[in-house]
């Protein structure tokens, strides 16, 4: 897929895997919807686009919304408020393609049985979210948008609401383009990142990568973190604990229902990372690992930096103060220990 | 029945059919006319507003002069329809149809616009996303979440023809069974002194009238798309 587009001063040229979730990140005002409706068809920018082999716009050649093979989940509700949730699903499932999921099957994954003869006033945000999502997979499409469809929710209803779309991310074989501009959801959902400002494309790569470099969160902020992937090792019924080990060492998170053997995406925020110059037994620290120091911020303002700390081929981040890297005398390429005060499981 | 004679009747069937026909072929004009001026960014927009509202503060008797002129030998009207075979249409009951296209216009195209506005441009976008074409999204959104706007534009076109009475005047005079509709008939009886054959003829315009609105705030308060009513 190839987008190149000047209008809006919409400037971005990629490609995208066929079969992965890439999130469009971005602040607000980068162009994220703009880029998400062209390839929807909803909007219109100079430009051309291929879809595998088919093209949908290419000069004056431009396929229409309705005949392209796509879903698209709306930031807010987008119900058909004439029509009963059941109504809403039906609606998408007379106009199916032939390979469109049964509608039991995605009422089970979205557990929609219990709204059926809602109406969509009646229902909370989330749980019409929900349904929007549910519309847009039993169209069966080829390309799944979704334009940030958490945004206009709490956080207990996007709680409420991840745990699907993580279910949903993993368990499609089509390829995903999600926009948002949170740095949580990305990390718990996306595989590739695609970054917008103001209208180009400033990066694109695999989520870790980028999320090492820095360049999703604002260098400082609580988002800057770090994402490795690790497998159930052990479990420790008495703690619960569970043992996650990936290629440089082992951690111990809260164990809640990761099965033995299975993969997790773990991430760790710089400001949870501390360092010592020895492995104390004498804290409350679970999670002490030995590592060296690859490389150190070089901010000359503000009292924190950052360090980034290579275990085995894994990397992590530490935020520090200027004051600690001083007063411990760090430098790169010393062996220190990374104290890692929590980890959360984002998969 | 209710003591009207045979020419009551007649002009009451006259009246019921012109507000029939006038409402069907309103409505049928001002769906795309209502989609247009809802959805148009043209310089055109305002001027043809304007045009389309005109008739609510135009003296009727104006347009009925206008469309007289129109109609005859000489305007443009009438020079179509002698070469089209229907020779003059003043003082005809397609005449009338047209001259209530016109006046009752404002009250048809605005509600159906209103509820147009209202409905915004999101649900045909989704629709779009799930392959509706654009029949399909006609048919499937637009007339049902638009359905309280066609409803009282519907009401409102057969209620305002209904009370036509300058407009007929001038374009149509008082032909029995043609031309002379209830609001004409009435007057006759007031000019006879005839005080109670005018009274059940008043009565009766008096009643039609009030429950078609009746219904229609009926119709509003029942539902949560009031808004749509644009009055």
């Amino acid at each position: 897929m190839a987008f190149p587009g000047d209008k809006f001063a919409l400037d971005a040229e990629f490609s995208l895997p066929m079969d992965r979730v890439t999130a469009i990140f971005g602040p607000s005002g980068s162009g994220k919807t703009t880029l998400l409706r062209c390839i929807a068809g909803l909007q219109r920018a100079r430009g051309e686009l291929f879809f595998g082999d088919a093209c949908w716009q290419q000069g004056r050649h431009c396929l229409p919304c309705h005949r392209r093979p796509i879903a698209y989940v709306f930031q807010e509700a987008s119900l058909f408020p004439h029509l009963s949730v059941a109504g809403n699903l039906r609606y998408a499932r007379r106009r199916a393609a032939p390979q469109a999921p049964a509608l039991e099957e995605v009422v089970d994954l979205l557990d929609l049985a219990a709204l059926m003869s809602h109406r969509p006033d009646q229902l909370s945000g989330g749980e019409r979210q929900r349904v929007a999502i549910a519309r847009a997979l039993l169209i069966g499409p080829e390309l799944l948008l979704m334009d940030e469809p958490l945004s206009g929710l709490d956080d207990r209803r996007k709680a409420e609401i991840l745990p699907y779309l993580e279910t949903l991310c993993r368990a499609s074989n089509i390829p995903i383009l999600y926009v948002s501009h949170s740095v949580d959801e990305v990390c718990r959902l996306a595989d590739t990142l695609l970054m917008l400002e103001n209208g180009k494309v400033s990066h694109y790569g695999p989520m870790e990568e980028l999320l090492m470099q820095q360049v999703i969160a604002r260098p400082g902020s609580a988002d800057v973190s770090a994402v490795l992937r690790a497998r159930v090792n052990r479990i420790d019924e008495q703690w619960q604990l569970a043992e996650l080990a990936f290629n440089g060492g082992a951690l111990w998170v809260q164990h809640n229902d990761e099965a033995l053997g299975s993969e997790q995406r773990l991430r760790i925020r710089a400001q949870d990372v501390s360092i010592s110059l020895s492995a104390h037994g004498d804290s409350s620290i679970l999670n002490v690992l030995p590592c060296s120091i690859t490389a150190i911020s070089d901010e000359a303002v503000g009292a924190m930096q950052v360090l980034t700390l290579q275990l085995g081929s894994e990397r992590l981040l530490a935020r520090l103060t200027r004051r600690s890297i001083d007063h411990l005398g760090l430098t790169v390429g010393m062996s220190v220990f990374a104290q890692i005060k929590s980890v959360a499981i984002i998969r | 029945m209710m003591g009207f004679d045979s020419q009551d009747m007649t002009a009451l069937l006259l009246t019921l059919k012109l507000a029939l026909v006038v409402t069907v072929l309103l409505l049928v004009i001002s769906t795309p006319l209502a989609w247009w001026l809802s959805r148009s960014r043209s310089w055109l927009r305002a001027p043809v507003a304007a045009l389309i509202t005109l008739p609510l503060i135009l003296p009727p008797t104006v347009l009925g002069f206008y469309l007289l002129l129109a109609m005859g030998p000489e305007g443009p009207i009438g020079y179509l329809s002698e070469r089209l075979g229907m020779g003059s249409l003043a003082f005809s009951f397609t005449g009338l149809v047209i001259g209530s296209l016109f006046y009752s216009l404002p009250f048809v195209v605005q509600p159906i616009q209103n509820a147009m506005e209202s409905m915004g441009e999101r649900p045909f976008e989704v629709a779009a996303t799930l392959r509706a074409g654009p029949v399909d999204r006609f048919f499937t959104l637009l007339l049902p979440l638009c359905r309280t706007g066609f409803i009282t534009a519907a009401a409102l076109g057969f209620a305002h023809t209904l009370g036509e009475f300058g407009v007929v005047l001038m374009i149509g005079g008082n032909i029995p069974g043609e031309t002379q509709v209830l609001s004409v008939q009435l007057y006759e009886h007031v000019e006879a002194l005839d005080y109670p054959r005018a009274h059940r003829l008043a009565a009766l315009m008096l009643a039609l009238s009030f429950i078609t609105m009746l219904s229609l705030h009926g119709l509003r308060s029942g539902k949560r798309s009031a808004k749509v009513l644009g009055f």
